[in-house]
Formats: C-alpha cells, structure tokens, sequence
C-alpha cells in the first residue's frame, strides 16, 4: 500500500444536453466540491483538469482553463487526456502529488459538451492514427464493438437479449433515484425491446448515449482532512493505472486487429481483470470486502464483462449474478447504484470523476433513496482509447 | 470510363499472384506477426527487432463474433451523405496460424442471420464506397461454401 489521500470533497454538474459550453460546466462542479470541502479556492494548491477533445486548444489545457474560469492564483496546473479514463488519470495524478508532499490540496475537474450521436475522429486525413483508420476503413463504431462482445457473450455463455435488457432496467432504476443523471425514469424490458437495432444483438437502450456533464473532487492528504477537523473522510486507497500486456489478444476499441500470440507461446495475461487485481493488491482488499461497484456500462453486455473482471462471479456468470439481482439496490453488490451511464450518458472526461463522486456519497451515508445500506468500500472501474486501464478504490 | 480503383489504405491487401490476400509484417527477430502492418519497429516488449518483412496472412479463420451497422457511421467512413443508407455487416475473425482476430465487413449479401461464432470464412477482394470519382477497394470476409467430403 502507498497510503491514503482524503476526498475532502466532491461536487457534480447535472448531465444531460445543456447546450453550453464545458468551461461552465466544470466550474460549476468545482465550486460545488470546494463548497462541499467547505474550501476557499484560493487555498488549493493544485489544479489537474481532465481533457476534453477540441481542435482547438481550451479542452486540450483543461486545468488551465478551469484555473483560469476560478481566478488565476497561481496554483500549480496539469491536463491529462487518457480517453474515458481520463478522470481517473487525473484522480491518480493529483494522488501522487498529495503523497509525493508536492501539494496539500488538489482540486480535479473533468468536464464534456459532447457531440450528438457516435463519437468520431477529428477531422482530416490521418491514416497514421488507429482511431481514424477503424472508422475510415470499417466504419466500426464505439457500438460496433460493443455488440462484437455482446455476441461474443452469446456465443460462449448462453447469455440472451433478455439479459442485456435486465441491466438497463437495474439501472434505470437507480438512475431515477439520482439528480444528476441525465434519464430519470425507470424502463421497462419491453422498452429495451422495441428500442431500433443499432448493432446487433444490441439496441439504442442498451447503449449509453452521449451527454454533457462534469464531475469534481478536492483530494488531500490525510493531515489536511485532520486539520479540517475532518475525523472520518472518504479516503481513496488505491488508483490502479495498468496498461495490458504484449501480446494483447482481446479486440478492443479502437483496434483494427489483435496482437499476434507467437506460436506455442501462453496465451498472456488479459487485460481487464488485471486492471481490478492492481487495485485489490494496493487496497489490500478483495471483491469480498465491496460494497458497491460503479463499472463502466458503455453497453448493458459490458456491465456483466465488468462484473467477471471485477471478480464479483466467475467467468460466464455475469448474466446469473444479475438475473439473482445481487448487482441492483438492496443486492449482496450493488453496481452502478448512481445508475451508470446508461442513466448518465458518456461525458468522456467527467465520468470517471463521477464514479468516485458516487462512491463518496454512498461511503457518507448521503445517497438518499440509492443508498447501500452501511457502505464501507467500494471500487469503480474504467477503461481508456489505446491501453488506459483504470481503477479506484475508496473505504470509509 | 469507369472509375479508378484504388485500395482504401495502401499496402494492406494485394492480389498479387492471382490469389487475393491481406498483407501483414513479420518481425524477423521475434516473429510477431502484425497487421495492420508495422515496418519501422516491432512491439514485441523484449524485442529491438527493426527488420519486417511482409507476410500474407491466412487465408480462412473462424468467426470469433459479428455485428452489424443499422446507422450510417459518420466520416472518414466513405458513406458519402446522401442516399440510402445500407447497413453493413462487421466480422472478426481469428486467424489460427497467425493466432490473432483481424476485423473486415462482410461480403455484399452477408448479413448477421448468416453467421455464427466458429463458422468458416474466408477473405475475398471487396469494394468499400465510391469517393471523389473512385472506387475504394477493401478486403471482406465470406463464409465458405460448404465443401462435399
Ligand atoms: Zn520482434
């Protein structure tokens, strides 16, 4: 274990389409984790902002352009881009400042105006770029490779439409207990159902949408939260940060193809499980000691992959953990108990701050309707574009 | 005249020979195998390797899963704005020899309720969209017929 960084705050933006720009977004939920940290800003010391993608500059420099809309004051400034798992990455970079002695308080914002419909490359003509050259040559979209999993599913476990479906509704259900998501009503299997095939096997209800939306935090060290008079904060206890190993054998966004395993050589180890087993080995804990997760359900079929990665049931029983309804409110592990972003859509750098703003308020005892009864631990899980893999562990 | 026909990426594919093939590389150090192609350096973690040389890869593999695109992907995708929009069909198939899953839309007519995990497919010349007055060829996955024994 390296230690512990308190969460002295936490502080969100409601998602949904405001049609305004990422800036206000993310100094709204800036301000809102320094309130909650009962924190002036001038007394942090450091800034990491998590990046949105724009042609321009702005999204590119996101701490400074937040540092900027707060009030220059001189604090020390850092962007991260790692895709999706960008918020985590700033997460873990504030982290290492905290721990490192470079800074006592650290504020992480990560804030998306998100385009309508599938995510796309920028523009121009970039066969150099992997991520170009999926949509360009297969116009293999991020759903695309969402069903080629859920398929996958099919094929080897027997998993059913039906099952997918049940995972919307679990967290539409949680979602309609959450003002920050974007969907606050529950729906129905039949809704999944009759919703159009956008890859098959998987639906538009099966998939997120994209949303505007921002996610803050104030982390600092453990003497900081102390001095605060702060006597039992949420304390982050590990920040898993891996990237897979070579050969890397699983078809993921945005690959056009898999590594190659040399002939005879072991099958090497798969990617998403060992981001989790990083951040059991740091937190010293195992899938035994959660209380809730918050997975990334980019699709339904993906919620039950996470569930095996995360260790919460063997491989293949994802879909009977969820059928048992241990992963909804009131179950043995509630997942996704803010609702996921299938209740929240995709506000790329935002989402994985938002996780850890979830588990907070669940670790507080502040989640009202979706609280997890005596919430002691819990863990979220993402995964980044090209090899970000990404995980936080958080205790109370 | 009919249009120029021009590989949507170069170097990727080729029927040289007669016998239409992708085209990956070949670490000379290590052997790891790659495609889309590397030529400047290899991967391979333990491996300083900077010969690649080019290697055809196998012809059939094995449906690892499939999908399909009911919405019209948006650009590069060489869909062009206008017109119908007609979905295609997307398969990843795993290569034996080469132990790796390459990517591909199905053949023209391929659609989802003609495959399965596991069936036998095979690479064919393909086209991929009209753009600026050419043709853009591409490869396309295709079951194979099943052969009398
Ligand atoms: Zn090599």
């Amino acid at each position: 274990m390296t230690g512990e960084v308190a969460v002295l705050g936490a502080g969100m933006h409601p998602w949904g389409k405001w049609g305004r720009s990422f800036v206000e977004y993310g100094t709204k939920a800036a301000r809102a984790a320094l309130a909650d940290a009962g924190l002036q800003w001038s007394a942090i010391q450091s800034v990491v902002g998590a990046n949105t993608v724009r042609c321009g500059y702005p999204g590119q420099v996101s701490g400074a352009t937040f540092a900027r809309a707060l009030g220059w004051q001189g604090a020390r400034v850092t962007s991260v881009y790692a895709a999706c798992a960008s918020g985590a990455r700033a997460i873990d970079t504030a982290r290492a400042q905290i721990l490192s002695g470079m800074a006592d308080t650290v504020l992480v914002v990560g804030s998306d105006a998100a385009p309508k419909g599938f995510f796309a490359p920028a523009g121009g003509e970039r066969p150099d770029d992997p991520d170009w050259l999926r949509f360009r040559v297969l116009g293999a979209t991020n759903p695309a490779y969402f069903a080629l999993w859920a398929r996958r599913r099919m094929a080897m476990y027997g998993d059913t439409a039906e099952d997918f479906a049940r995972v919307k509704v679990k967290n539409a259900a949680a979602g309609a207990a959450n003002p920050y998501a974007r969907y606050r009503s529950p729906v129905t299997a039949e809704e999944v159902a009759a919703s159009p095939v956008v890859a098959d096997p998987l639906r538009l209800l099966d998939i997120c949408a994209t949303s505007d939306g921002a996610a803050a935090l104030v982390l600092g060290s453990m003497e900081t939260a102390r001095r605060l008079g702060m006597r039992r904060p949420v304390r982050i206890r590990a920040v898993s940060s891996v990237s897979p190993s070579h050969p890397r054998t699983a078809l993921d966004l945005p690959d056009i193809a898999t590594d190659s395993a040399p002939p005879g050589s072991p099958a090497s180890d798969p990617f998403r499980p060992s981001i989790a087993r990083a951040a059991y080995e740091e937190a010293g804990l195992g899938p035994e000691d959660l209380s809730l997760a918050e997975v990334y359900d980019l699709s339904t079929a993906l919620e039950l992959e996470w569930y095996e990665d995360l260790g919460l049931c063997g491989p293949g029983e994802g879909a009977k953990l969820l059928r048992e309804g241990a992963t909804a409110l009131g179950g043995r592990i509630p997942v996704n108990p803010s609702g996921g972003l299938a209740s929240f859509g995709e506000a790329v750098p935002a989402q994985a701050i938002a996780q850890v703003c979830e588990l907070t308020q669940q670790l507080r005892g502040q989640a009202g309707e979706r609280q997890v009864a005596g919430a002691s631990a819990g863990i979220t899980v993402n995964q980044g574009l090209f090899g970000h893999g990404s995980s936080v562990v958080a205790v109370r | 005249m009919s249009p120029t026909r021009v590989p949507v990426v170069d170097g990727w594919f080729s029927s040289e020979g007669g016998e239409f093939r992708l085209l990956g590389t070949c670490c000379r150090g290590c052997g790891a195998v790659y495609f889309p192609r590397e030529d400047v350096f290899c991967r391979a973690p333990g491996c300083a390797g900077t010969e690649l040389t080019e290697m055809p890869l196998s012809r059939r593999g094995r449906v690892w899963s499939y999908t399909d695109g009911r919405y019209r992907p948006p650009a590069p995708f060489p869909s062009g704005p206008e017109g119908e929009w007609r979905p295609y069909t997307l398969i990843a198939v795993e290569l034996a020899a080469e132990r790796m899953v390459v990517l591909g839309q199905g053949a023209p007519g391929v659609t989802v309720a003609d495959l399965a995990v596991g069936m036998e497919v095979e690479v064919v010349p393909g086209v991929l969209g009209e753009e600026g007055g050419r043709t853009l060829t591409t490869w396309h996955w295709r079951p194979v017929a099943e052969e009398a024994s």
